[in-house]
């Protein structure tokens, strides 16, 4: 196999899940992510790179190479 | 307890002058009582004064059922990483009994995790109120009072309402009311200690003055802790562990219940001044002459 030529889109995203690293394809939005954790993201509240998405950008909101993504929801506490 | 039970508790007080100040020591404040006494925050009204905590059950099952014994109306709960396994979920619980959730930011140690995970939780539950949460070392739990001054200043910007868990220093509880918090939340001693108001001066000294509503929030341990905090003048008392933790957590919250609304009674009715010697309640005149020869001289 040959190395891929910089010009070339990578074929996954390597990106950090609630500190995890995890390959996703390189067109995988926020939304699709968090469909894969979870069937009912109802609570669920999202941050990429420190910065609050909210749900309706999540479709809009592409992840790349790099990208640290937090995946929040209630639990017992407090 | 059945409501009806609780009515007619409340009916019996006659509708005197509330004491907003000065309880402790017998002076009365400005006369308003409403009769049904709600707990005001941030404009909205509660009618329980016992906030709960989530944290420590061994169930979702016991859990359900202390809330219910608790007779509470708001809830914390802590933002986590979501887990594909994350079983059966604490706000369906809460949903479906209609009690407010109460987001807390607790694990936090700076003003920007906090900030950070309030906005998270404001997004994933759709409520502008945060329990601000940033603790100073993992061994006490307490307080970073500097770090949590600044994220209570960003959030009251951001327009959240902001309660804070705060150290019981009336100079801190001031400095976070002028920044616009909506409560003070000041520890009776470290979370899950059990131990209590360990200074209850300090206490009465923050409740005299705010005229934001103060919470006890932490350090309850049995349900004389939290009549004692509605005595010192708190409008509310939040607790988890006490009841949670305990051996029979249904039958604590009951019992935490019960005392919340006995020391707000009493807070609301003014405790007679403490006195040195005796002082009778029976009348002193007509009283009989025996000639008895063993009954002491009068002083």
């Amino acid at each position: 196999m040959t190395s891929p030529r910089l010009d070339e889109p990578a074929a996954t995203a390597r990106i950090t899940v609630n500190g995890a690293t995890h390959e996703v394809s390189p067109d995988c939005t926020l939304d699709q992510l968090v469909t894969r954790l979870t069937s009912a993201p109802s609570g669920v509240a999202a941050a990429v790179n420190d910065t609050v998405v909210p749900r309706p950008q999540w479709t809009r909101t592409p992840l790349a190479t790099g990208d640290r993504v937090e995946i929040l929801t209630a639990v017992q506490g407090g | 307890m059945s409501g009806s039970s609780y009515s007619s508790v409340t009916d019996l007080v006659p509708d005197t002058p509330d004491t907003t100040i000065g309880a402790v020591t017998g002076r009365t404040g400005p006369a308003s009582a409403p009769a049904s006494d709600p707990l005001v925050i941030g404009g909205t009204e509660l009618t329980s004064r016992l906030i709960m905590g989530t944290g420590g059950a061994p169930s979702l099952d016991v859990l359900e059922r202390a809330l219910l014994a608790s007779g509470t109306e708001m809830t914390t709960v802590a933002m986590r990483r979501l887990a594909p396994e994350t079983p059966g979920s604490v706000l369906s619980v809460l949903r479906a009994h209609g009690i407010r959730v109460l987001p807390n930011t607790a694990g936090c140690y700076t003003a920007g995790e906090a900030v950070l995970t309030a906005r998270l939780a404001r997004e994933a539950l759709g409520t502008d109120w945060v329990k601000l949460e940033v603790i100073a070392d993992e061994r006490t739990l307490l307080p970073d009072p500097v770090e949590l001054l600044d994220a209570a200043q960003t959030l009251v910007d951001e327009g959240f309402t902001v309660l804070p868990y705060t150290n019981d220093d009336p100079v801190l509880a001031r400095k976070l009311e002028d920044v616009g918090c909506a409560a003070v939340m000041p520890l009776g001693s470290p979370i899950g200690s059990g131990l209590g108001i360990r200074n209850p001066h300090n206490f009465e000294l923050i409740a005299e003055r705010a005229r934001v509503p103060v919470i006890l929030d932490a350090g309850a341990g049995t349900a004389s802790d939290a009549a004692l905090a509605m005595e010192l003048g708190c409008a509310a008392v939040l607790l988890a562990s006490a009841v949670t933790r305990a051996q029979r957590p249904e039958l604590m919250a009951a019992g935490m219940r019960h005392a919340v609304t006995a020391g707000r009674l009493a807070y609301r009715a003014g405790r007679i001044p403490r006195r040195h010697f005796a002082r009778a309640s029976s009348p002193a005149e007509g009283t009989a002459e025996w000639g008895d020869p063993e009954r002491p001289a009068v002083e």
